[in-house]
């Protein structure tokens, strides 16, 4: 059905396998899908070596994820691969929600000028796993080795032990830290007897993706009871190379087997499309969904991203967008751990951030997914009369939920943070995920979003300070000066920070806000560096003395 | 605020007659979807979070 053809990425027989010699590593990660590859990439730009095991050799079968948010964007900028995704993808930020046959109302995601990423590009995912699997191949810190398929899983104190099978058989390899990243269905999860408990929903889903040359305007388009489909919810997005994702809500009773047969699957897309729009089916399944969590993303010397950690409805697109984040939290505080500048306690930090992430975009999905489902006659008639009024007030569109699309979850409890004052002003309080600006460095355009990433980065708005780097116990925090290091021509990213002469901030090495205050102070940056490093009150006076 | 219990509407019985009238030639399904869209009318001019959530609590205790 497919017109993609499928690469084969090629099993080796390893040198370990070969050798016999059981070999620890650093860091094993399990599943090659777009949390696992994102996670190889920042592991090695935090320069670890990693292992990736996947038991497959190619990439995703079928389109699943589709839309990617500009987080993800932003991280896998830092990683150096946002640039080909975007020019591949599609961008968008305009959604349609409708009701019947009228329009109820639209948003727009990124109503701000200036920022480098679109607010969403769509995007098959086997065209985003192959360009991830390239970026890997070209990382000389990053073995991907395929038809690995994980058969066992022995935790000791310091390292985990994996039962490997591969064609050659079955061999034992070993590894400081595993990041399991391998789906909703996740081995490793059953392995380690994690609980995954949540709520599934009792709906079910068509997905099709079609083939077809239609001049509908690159938006999400939502409907309610539309004429083509009464009583039931439908979805559009288009996806590059003109394909098009259609999401038809069946309800509890179809039967899956049924619904997936093209003389079934057909007929309801010509009645959407009309009599005369040509296309092609490329793949079609059908789902139901459910919101779940698992108990601790750090399981002792595993750690849990992306579906194997939480798994959503897909109205929002939360499902990649989190895993990735995931994968930004994770890496840092692994490299340190591995590097000895942090004690394991800044990992049970992962669990705390991500895990509250988890939540809200559980909170958020099951939020639509009753609005888009309505569980009995009243929440049905409350949900007709939401998108009823909609139409002619405004009160009632913030109230019509398709699903609310993913935005970075902050961390403002986190322990991490330095708690904020008043000092500053604006909305970049420490655990906020750092807003891009447009600046200049040598007199030539850039983006302040790349000025962070490399480590802890403090910025000070104004000549406060002769240094460049700021030594903080084990770590050199880059200090740059807006002013001296970066410009602000437009004043935007004085204006986006709340900064006026002397705003000093830390930023955490995921670009996240780990403390501001309105003067330039290097007891407090010392302070704070170790405070976000996960170094309790003890450690911090002996390392800042 | 607090949600407000004591009587406030000028001319209760007028009210109540527009009420029922409003909705006397609609049959059950069409009153219950005007029921819902009124609730939702009168909620966002009320606005106040807590004044809603006091309202919510009260009507689900039965009065």
């Amino acid at each position: 059905m497919t017109s993609y053809i499928y690469p084969k990425f090629g099993y080796r027989r390893s040198r370990e396998q070969a050798d016999g010699i059981v070999t620890r590593h650093p860091i094993v990660v399990v599943g090659a899908g777009p949390i696992g590859l994102t996670a190889a990439l920042d592991c090695a730009a935090r320069g670890q070596p990693v292992v990736v095991l996947d038991d497959n050799d190619t990439v995703s079968i079928g389109s699943r994820a589709v839309c990617y948010a500009k987080r993800p964007l932003e991280i896998w900028d830092r990683l150096g691969c946002a640039a080909p995704m975007v020019e591949r993808g599609v961008s968008w930020k305009v959604g349609k929600v409708f009701f019947r046959d009228q329009l109820s109302y639209q948003f727009d995601l990124l109503p701000e000028a200036d920022h480098q990423w679109p607010a969403m590009i769509n995007l098959q995912q086997y065209h985003l796993e192959e360009m991830l699997v390239a970026k890997c191949r070209a990382n000389p810190l990053i073995e991907l080795r395929w038809k690995h398929r994980l058969i066992s899983l022995k935790q000791a104190a310091d390292h985990a032990s994996l039962a490997v099978e591969t064609p050659d058989g079955i061999f034992t390899m070993e590894a400081q830290w595993v990041i399991a990243c391998d789906g909703a269905n996740s081995d490793v999860r059953k392995m380690v007897g994690a609980e995954f408990t949540g709520q599934f929903f009792q709906d079910r889903f068509l997905i099709a993706d079609v083939a077809m040359k239609a001049d509908f305007p690159t938006e999400r388009w939502f409907w309610f009871d539309p004429p083509f489909h009464p009583g039931q919810s439908v979805l559009l997005h288009r996806q590059a190379d003109n394909i098009w994702r259609i999401d038809f809500q069946l309800g509890w009773d179809a039967d899956p087997e049924q619904e997936k047969r093209p003389e079934r699957v057909i007929p309801r897309i010509r009645a959407m499309l009309g009599e005369d729009t040509e296309f092609a089916l490329e793949w079609v399944s059908i789902y139901q969904f459910a919101c779940r969590r698992i108990d601790n993303f750090r399981q002792g010397r595993v750690l849990f991203a992306g579906d194997a950690a939480h798994q959503v409805s897909p109205f929002g697109a939360r499902g990649a967008n989190t895993g990735v984040q995931d994968i930004d939290n994770l890496a840092w505080k692994l490299a340190m751990v591995l590097r000895g500048e942090a004690s394991e306690a800044l990992l049970d930090s992962y669990h705390e951030e991500r895990a509250h992430a988890a939540d809200d975009n559980i909170l958020n999905s099951t939020r639509a997914t009753d609005f888009i489902t309505p569980k009995t006659k009243p929440s049905r008639y409350f949900r007709d009369a939401v998108l009823e009024l909609a139409r002619h007030h405004g009160f009632a569109r913030p109230l019509v939920n398709s699903g609310r699309l993913s935005t970075p979850t902050p961390y403002l409890t986190s322990a991490l943070n330095t708690p904020d004052g008043d000092a500053v002003p604006g909305p970049m309080r420490p655990g906020t995920n750092a807003a891009d600006a447009p600046i200049a460095v040598d007199g030539r355009p850039s983006w302040f979003l790349h000025c962070l990433g490399d480590g802890f980065t403090i910025v000070a708005f104004g000549e406060v300070s002769d240094k460049t780097e700021i030594r903080v116990g084990p770590f050199a925090a880059k200090l740059i000066i807006v002013g001296r290091d970066i410009e602000d021509p437009t004043g935007l990213l004085a204006q986006r920070y709340g900064a006026s002469p002397g705003t000093t901030y830390v930023f955490r090495p995921d670009q996240y806000v780990a403390a501001r205050w309105s003067g330039f102070d290097e007891a407090e940056i010392t302070e704070a560096v170790l405070r976000a490093a996960g170094h309790d009150t003890a450690d911090r006076t002996e390392l800042a003395a | 605020m607090t949600l407000n219990l004591a009587p406030n509407i000028t001319d209760p019985d007028d009210f109540y007659a527009e009420l029922i009238d409003s909705q006397r030639d609609l049959d059950e399904e069409q009153a219950l979807r005007m029921n819902a869209r009124l609730i939702l009318l009168l909620a966002n001019h009320i606005g106040d979070r807590k004044v809603l959530t006091e309202a919510i609590g009260c009507a689900r205790a039965g009065g």
